[in-house]
């Protein structure tokens, strides 16, 4: 049954072929022998799952209708905050926090019926990329578990590689949904910045941070789009639907485009790893097979965009990250010897390594005689980086482009120098800032087994051509269907 | 005296709560009050996850406040971070406007004496939220209410324009008024609807120089009196310490003192002005608010004439005291209602008068407004037509309001039922003066002799006529006839 997509499952479960009671206890078998290795998940729902399944099961026996995503097995990060377990963000700060409100996304999941497992883990605060910065477990990469799932929706990526939930919900704040997908060898699809409400999302990055699936197939992406994009209220950057209305993703996705025009950016390429490029070009000759036509174009600016980054990034997070200081929220020192203390000392057994790095980085860069240097810049190059891509998107229907520059990489092999970890970033990092959306698909694997992902960008709020664009591939090919040995 | 050898300069920083019927960024209903940590949801305390939604009636209401005093409303503006840690505040980060506010410079006009007014400068005028409430009462512990917390607070900054405690006092109660008359504030100082913090310093001539003292910032001022005191007791202290120490803003530029209302003075608070660092940055949770000419137009025409300009008409237009027209424009629907009695064309002292002598009594005893007693301006109108008339004296006209308050009745039909119609017939009255003629020789005599009790004997003879008509008589009619008998 693990080998089902989301699609394939909901119409077995719908048409009364399967019970999603029995979908629910596969996968917790599968939970329950995997993972204690993979260590994808930080809490597990089982009870309330199978109580939920049940309930759709009868409701469908009773002829009742049911939602898009009826009685299938979802799990999501850890960062979006539910009401019947604990939102960790896999920091200890956060360790025992549990929300009491379901954030927007996980409304969604309720009311078209998913049926939601468990919580993935995660680096600490959407903090990395590759779940070492988790303050509570290592998330393994299922295709080899000496080698990090990356991040730093990792918890995500592996639970969907290793077919231990059929689809999951991660967040991208500068590629956190892409790169995993990319490591894991699944499908991860960042939509366009306001496309799905953040509300219940522990912020990172506000202006960056962004829902959206983790699928083995592209049309599992799409029906999951279905079911979370659209209009919040109580997300004041949340797009109307009358700017950009949402559609159905599904709705001709199997339909190729004529005439596609890709646009690469050479110089940016130079920059992976032979297999990766390798890969990549193998890819873009599968598009040309179909009749797409390759153009070149050049983004001086986005060689900027890890700069900038990390610079808007940390500055946000400084300020989102401030509530968690032990009086109203997160863990409290024992004994502290004045309220100055309380702050200080929650704060400093509470976060970890990376997640104070960023704050005090972020704290720098609004300091009274810094800002204009650091934030007021950085925004500025925001702006310059966004126009690199709407000059691309001129001359093209979308880049492609790879999403890391190497596989992944061995648990431990760059933990010591947080720079080259922040550099890999260079290809998902610039598509936060510009706001579009990205998707990762699978287009192959290294000497070594590993999944390799290409990634395909868009306009925005265009996550339905992306979503054909990438379908096109994954039809003439067979990299997403292909499993890890567990 | 003191108060010759320097000048006393005074600016405010004022904060007003807006009455919205929900909070500033969530839909808490506004209430304040309550047991503690019960008005509040995710949003307003900040858990993590939640966002913030702007409340468009605080912004309106703000905006409102901006036109009323003479601000430049920005087609553009945006919400800011301001970080600082401290328990009251949940998110650690206040949403603020920094350099972007929702109204610019303006001008408010005060009432001076005797009719004279000032303008005193408005820098900015920008919208926040409230934090929560710390208590310190719980032994080792510190307890937050967090009730308060989300609640959308108007924030003011004036020019150092003003130059007396009476000054300070009067933009206190004027700000009031204009507050209640727009709508969006109760503006009630001890429910803390306004807190007020003057700034205040002296320049001092001496030796050709103007010297000045350091700026004392006077902290969390809850009514009118200690505002006017509390600047006036720095203004003593401050040159009682220069006159002492030599003490002047170069030895320090600030300080932040507390008002002790029990022994009437300033007490210090914190000597040095810290270097705050709040690291504001545009927040991005929230979008930047555009104000259309169309908004920023239907804002507009919900504006009102304002108390200051409605008093200087009823003191211009209809001849009323200063302090009548101050009394009669202390709330907006007093205000207008007698306004709408007067349009009618009665004599508006006559209409002054009802109102000040019995009902604004009756709607303070009612807890109402007097428009809210049950008499329309139409009947008010008709009755003080009625002493224009002399068909009822003046002082039958505020029996006849109270009544009418209570029996909800027309003020005809009201004074014939107290019987306060005044008789004008000339033969009846005329008959009762015989009667009282016939019965007072000796007031007669007097009356007519000239002497020096001839006129209060005419009056005995008239308040004969007017006991024996039961006060139903026309007092002008009685005196006219009275008067022809006695060949006056
Ligand atoms: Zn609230």
């Amino acid at each position: 049954m693990h080998e089902l997509s989301i699609i394939e499952l909901k119409d077995k479960i719908a048409a009364g072929e399967v019970k999603s009671a029995d979908a629910v206890k596969s996968v917790f078998e599968r939970i329950e022998k995997h993972d204690p290795v993979i260590g994808a998940y930080i809490s597990t729902f089982k009870e309330g799952a199978l109580k939920a399944a049940l309930d759709v099961d009868e409701r469908i026996a009773a002829g009742e209708t049911v939602g898009a995503l009826a009685g299938v097995p979802i799990a999501v990060k850890d960062n979006m905050c539910v009401s019947t377990g604990k939102t960790t963000c896999a920091s200890k700060i956060l360790e025992n926090f549990e929300a009491p409100y379901d954030g927007h996304v996980i409304e969604k999941l309720k009311e078209a019926d998913a049926i939601i497992i468990g919580k993935l883990n995660m680096d600490e605060f959407a903090m990395g990329s590759s779940c070492e910065n988790s303050a509570l477990q290592q998330t393994k990469n299922p295709w080899d578990v000496s080698t990090v799932p990356g991040g730093s929706s990792g918890g995500a990526a592996a639970a969907v590689a290793a077919r231990m939930c059929f689809g999951a919900l991660g967040s991208d704040t500068g590629g956190s949904i892409r790169q995993p997908a990319s490591f894991c060898g699944v499908v991860g699809l960042k939509p366009t910045y306001g496309r799905v409400s953040r509300y219940g999302l522990v912020a990172y990055g506000s202006s960056l941070d962004q829902i959206g699936p983790l699928t083995t197939t592209v049309s599992d992406a799409a029906l999951m789009m279905n079911v979370i994009a659209g209009h919040d209220k109580r997300d004041s950057t949340s797009i109307s639907t009358d700017v950009a209305p949402v559609k159905d993703y599904l709705d001709g996705i199997d339909q190729p485009l004529d005439g596609l025009k890709i646009a690469v950016v050479p110089e940016l390429n130079a920059g992976a790893s032979q297999q990766v490029k390798d890969a990549i070009e193998k890819g873009l000759d599968v598009y040309k097979g179909l009749g797409a036509e390759i153009v070149e174009v050049a983004m001086p600016n986005v060689e900027y965009a890890i700069a900038t980054y990390y610079v808007i990034a940390t500055a946000e997070a400084s300020s989102n990250l401030a509530r968690f200081d032990g009086v109203h929220y997160g863990h409290r020192t024992e004994k502290p010897k004045d309220y100055i203390e309380v702050y200080s000392k929650s704060r400093a057994e509470g976060f970890g390594t990376e997640v104070k790095r960023r704050i005090m980085l972020g704290t720098y860069a609004l300091s009274s005689g810094y800002y204009d240097a650091y934030y007021l810049k950085a925004l500025k190059v925001r702006n310059l980086i966004r126009q690199d891509f709407t000059n691309a998107f001129e001359k093209a229907d979308c880049l492609m482009m790879p999403v890391s520059p190497t596989t992944a990489f061995k648990i431990g092999e760059k933990t010591d120098d947080p720079l080259e970890m922040y550099m890999a970033d260079i290809y998902t990092i610039a598509v936060n800032l510009a706001g579009i959306p990205g998707i990762s698909i699978p287009c192959g694997f290294d000497d070594g087994g590993l999944p390799i992902g290409l990634q395909i960008l868009t306009e925005a709020f265009t996550e339905d051509r992306l979503l054909r664009i990438a379908r096109m591939f994954e039809k003439q090919t067979e990299y997403n269907t292909k499993m890890p040995k567990l | 005296m003191a108060e010759s050898k320097y000048k006393i300069i005074i600016g405010l920083e004022i904060h007003v709560h807006l009455a919205t019927k929900t909070k500033m960024f969530c839909g808490c209903e506004l209430v304040y009050g309550g047991e503690p940590n019960t008005r509040v949801c995710p949003v307003c305390i900040g858990m993590p996850g939640v966002l913030p939604t702007m409340n468009k009636k605080a912004v309106e209401f703000a905006t409102l406040a901006g036109l009323a005093l003479n601000c430049e409303i920005p087609s553009f503006t945006k919400w800011d971070r301001k970080s600082y840690y401290y328990p009251d505040l949940p998110k650690n980060y206040q949403i603020s406007q920094y350099d972007l506010p929702l109204c610019g410079s303006g001008f408010i006009e005060i009432p001076l004496e005797e009719g004279q007014t000032k303008n005193i400068r408005m820098i900015r005028a920008h919208l926040e939220e409230d934090a929560g409430k710390n208590t310190h009462t719980f032994g080792d512990f510190s307890a937050i209410d967090l009730n308060r917390a989300g609640s959308p607070l108007l924030e003011m900054v004036t020019e150092p324009d003003m130059n007396s405690g009476k000054e300070v006092r009067a933009l206190a109660v004027e700000l009031q008024r204009i507050v209640r008359f727009l709508g969006i504030s109760e503006g009630d100082m001890q429910k803390g609807h306004m807190r007020f913090e003057p700034n205040v310093n002296l320049h001092i001539p001496k030796d050709g120089k103007i010297y000045k003292t350091p700026i004392s910032e006077v902290k969390n001022l809850n009514s009118f009196k200690a505002l006017e005191r509390s600047v006036t007791y720095e203004a003593r202290r401050q040159y009682a310490e220069f006159v002492e120490f030599g003490k002047t803003m170069e030895m320090g530029n600030k300080a932040t003192f507390g008002w002790d209302d029990d022994n009437q003075c300033t007490v210090l608070q914190r000597e040095k002005e810290e270097a705050h660092d709040y690291r504001y940055f545009p927040d991005p949770d929230l979008v930047p608010v555009e104000m259309s000419d169309e908004w920023l137009g239907e804002i507009k025409s919900r504006l009102c004439e304002l108390p200051l300009q409605m008093q200087m008409r009823f003191v211009q237009d209809y001849k009323l005291s200063d302090y009548d027209a101050g009394v009669l424009t202390a709330d907006r629907q007093t205000a207008e209602y007698f306004d709408a009695t007067v349009k009618s064309g009665v004599d508006p002292k006559r209409v002054c008068n009802i109102l000040t002598q019995t009902g604004l009594k009756l709607a303070n005893e009612a807890g109402c407004k007097v428009a809210e007693l049950g008499v329309s301006s139409d009947g008010l109108a008709e009755l003080a037509k009625m002493v224009d008339a002399s068909e009822i004296s003046a002082s039958a006209s505020v029996t006849i309001f109270e009544e009418m308050t209570k029996s909800k009745g027309a003020p005809k039909a009201t004074a014939e039922k107290l019987n306060l119609i005044q008789k004008s017939d000339a033969g009846e009255i005329e008959s009762l003066i015989d009667q009282v003629i016939a019965d007072n020789p000796k007031a007669v005599a007097e009356a007519t002799s000239g002497s020096k009790k001839a006129k209060k004997s005419a009056g005995f003879l008239m308040g004969q006529v007017m006991q024996r008509s039961k006060g139903q008589a026309n007092p002008k009619v009685v005196s006219e006839i009275l008067n022809k008998k006695l060949s006056l």
